[in-house]
């Protein structure tokens, strides 16, 4: 049975036609929270969100209060927010900036109190064009409002919020890589060191970048305090998460719950989350963060939703993504299809990541579509090897970014779980199934 | 003399105004410059590079980058048809194919009305309505051939025009309001709230000692 009985943080307005809208907002405690934090001292602000110990929700889950106390002797120049949510099968930041917009943007400017900056960007992508609108909106009104602009609620507070399209690009949703968009470059991922945006970012200065759902959480956590969050999910893993369910389930949607109070069974087979698969259907394997995340089987079914649990089983949580795949599913044309993604996204720079994804696509596709051999299966784990060698998990890292070591996780693991059926689209000349 | 339209050669100098360096315009002036012309014209790309105060193979090598720009024209409608995995599950290669019969063009390809552009697209983040449509970059939710086929009869006879309306993703975004104070005013609020926090870090580190 799942347990559904923790408060929705980011998700309380969802049955609400109007939840988009300002007067919606106010009617249910919107800039209440704002208003507390601006009687606070910002360093204050900063301590309840490092108490709530809220992991980042855009994928890698560093913990935002340390990515804001890093810099806290060196000021920051510039709060940067990404919402370029473009890992495949991910779209809980999509429900965030269509439906909730003013939550975004109350905890967008907390975050820059606290930090102390007087001017932030949301990066949304550009696909999200009803977003991009939404989000325009929700600042409209929080200027006329007051609490946006200049002496927020007539304080000494500052702030200017910019929204900026992106304009389609996977690679955009790497923090360095939407900076240098921001800049009005090529989405190039930068040279590390300096690791952190925190150290060099926007026009070389300090910047700390966000996700959308991580800046949601922060009037919630600033009405009931960071304890309250913390004392919400176990271990490392506090307070509450979206998980966005796709693929092969009775009932895909985005769904709010207790972090580690849960496991993967629940969310894809509870009545009230993802309702099973279809009648005569067996669940095969599921991708249990994003597609760059290695896959599990059913015998993982029980894990719990959190970070460490499904780290130490040799995956990630990432991007809050659940990818289900049922028996009727070709694995090899799933993978292939994921590879295929990777190639069109690699940026270029790097050798490994740029050559590796479209010679893995090549295989990948003659295997699916005929023509593959046997020696082909060997091939792929030696291109995996060379992109991110020994294939473990976390993958090492041959390139700038984390795109390409993340190009093996579905080519290792399909071939880990599945192998009989590569070998059967070589025996057969293609995909059996078609 | 601009080359874009007066609404949109305004709204493109309030967009260069709200960065602290001009170039940062970049991509939202693109995305003004295909809505004035479809796509990204020669007229186009300098105007852009005269407001971002770079050169016409800067604003080129940058739009070249991204998917959404387009330096050659494009149908009125631009139609994207993702199959990525959790499409490619609900079906979305079907649908793809499908899509190029009823418009008569490939993937990538316009077609002979000059009315459609086909384009297989990488996730748009809408997985629980897969496969996933977006015209002009609006979710129009057609994810059977035949809701496919209605809604591109609707674009035909004009009946999608608020739901779908002509290129550019901020057509309908209007920014209206602002920080509205001297940038020194606003820096010197910032190095006095600074000040203060570093006086009172101090006076803890010393109480501690």
């Amino acid at each position: 049975m799942a347990t559904l009985d923790a408060p929705r943080i980011v998700s309380s307005r969802r049955d609400f036609a109007d939840s988009f809208t300002l007067t919606r907002y106010l009617e249910t405690g919107g800039y209440i929270a704002l208003r507390k934090a601006l009687t606070m001292f910002p360093e204050d602000v900063a301590a309840q969100v490092d108490q709530a110990s809220l992991l980042g929700r855009g994928g890698a889950g560093f913990p935002a209060g340390r990515k804001w106390s890093m810099l806290r002797r060196s000021p920051i120049s510039y709060l940067v927010v990404n919402g370029d949510e473009s890992e495949p099968a991910t779209f809980k930041d999509h429900y965030l900036v269509e439906r909730d917009p003013h939550q975004l943007v109350e905890g967008v400017i907390i975050a820059a109190y606290a930090l102390q900056v007087s001017q932030a960007f949301i990066f949304l992508r550009g696909e999200f064009a009803l977003g991009l609108e939404r989000v325009q909106q929700a600042l409209n009104d929080a200027y006329a409002h007051g609490a946006l602009g200049n002496k927020i609620f007539g304080s000494d507070f500052s702030l200017d919020i910019v929204v900026h399209p992106g304009a389609g690009a996977y690679i955009c949703g790497e923090e360095t890589s939407l900076i240098e968009a921001l800049e009005g470059k090529r989405g190039f991922p930068r040279i590390k060191p300096p690791f952190f945006p925190a150290v060099t970012g926007l026009y070389g200065e300090p910047t700390v970048v966000n996700n959308v759902e991580t800046m949601s959480n922060l009037p919630w956590i600033i009405t009931h305090g960071g304890a309250a969050f913390a004392a919400l999910g176990a271990g490392r893993s506090t307070g509450t998460r979206l998980f966005a369910l796709a693929g092969k389930v009775n009932n895909p949607g985005v769904f709010e719950l207790e972090m580690v109070k849960n496991t993967f069974r629940d969310l894809i087979f509870d009545s009230a989350l993802g309702g099973g698969l279809a009648p005569g259907r067996t669940l095969k394997a599921f991708i249990p963060g994003g597609v760059s995340a290695p896959w599990f089987g059913p015998e993982h079914l029980d894990t719990p939703l959190g970070q460490d649990e499904v780290g130490a089983l040799g995956s990630m949580l990432g991007s809050g993504s659940v990818v289900v795949l049922d028996d009727a599913t070709c694995v090899v044309r799933a993978t292939w299809r994921i590879t295929k993604f990777f190639s069109r996204e690699s940026c270029g720079q790097c050798t490994p990541c740029r050559e590796g994804s479209g010679w893995i696509e090549r295989v990948m596709y003659r295997l699916e579509h005929g023509g593959g051999r046997l020696e082909d299966l060997d091939l792929l784990l030696d291109l995996c090897d060379n992109i991110a060698p020994g294939l473990g998990w976390p993958p090492q890292q041959t390139t700038i970014c984390v795109l390409g070591p993340s190009i093996p996780s579905s080519v290792h693991s399909a071939l880990s779980m599945f192998r009989d059926d590569f070998v059967a689209h070589v025996t057969h000349g293609g995909c059996p199934h078609d | 003399m601009s080359h874009f339209r007066a609404e949109i050669r305004q709204r493109a100098e309030e967009l260069v105004a709200l960065y602290p360096r001009k170039r940062s315009a970049m991509l939202p002036l693109l995305h003004l410059a295909q809505e004035n012309d479809g796509y990204l014209s020669d007229e186009g790309i300098a105007e852009v590079a005269a407001l971002t105060d770079t050169t016409p193979a800067d604003v080129r090598g940058t739009a070249s980058f991204y998917d959404m720009f387009h330096l050659e024209p494009v149908g009125t409608y631009v139609v994207g048809v993702c199959t990525n995995i959790a499409c490619l599950l609900a079906g979305g290669e079907e649908l793809l194919e499908h899509a190029a019969a009823t418009l008569g063009c490939a993937p990538g390809a316009t077609s002979s009305d000059g009315l459609f552009t086909l384009e297989e697209t990488e996730c748009l983040a809408d997985c629980n309505l897969a496969p996933c449509v977006q015209v002009n970059h609006r979710y129009v939710r057609t994810t059977t051939p035949e809701a496919f086929d209605a809604m591109v009869q609707d674009l035909r006879e004009g009946r999608l025009e608020h739901d779908v309306p002509p290129h550019g993703t901020l057509i309908r975004v209007k920014r209206q309001g602002g920080l509205r104070a001297a940038k020194e005013d606003v820096a010197a609020e910032r190095a006095t709230a600074l000040a203060a926090r570093t006086a009172r870090a101090d006076a803890a580190a010393q109480e501690a000692k």
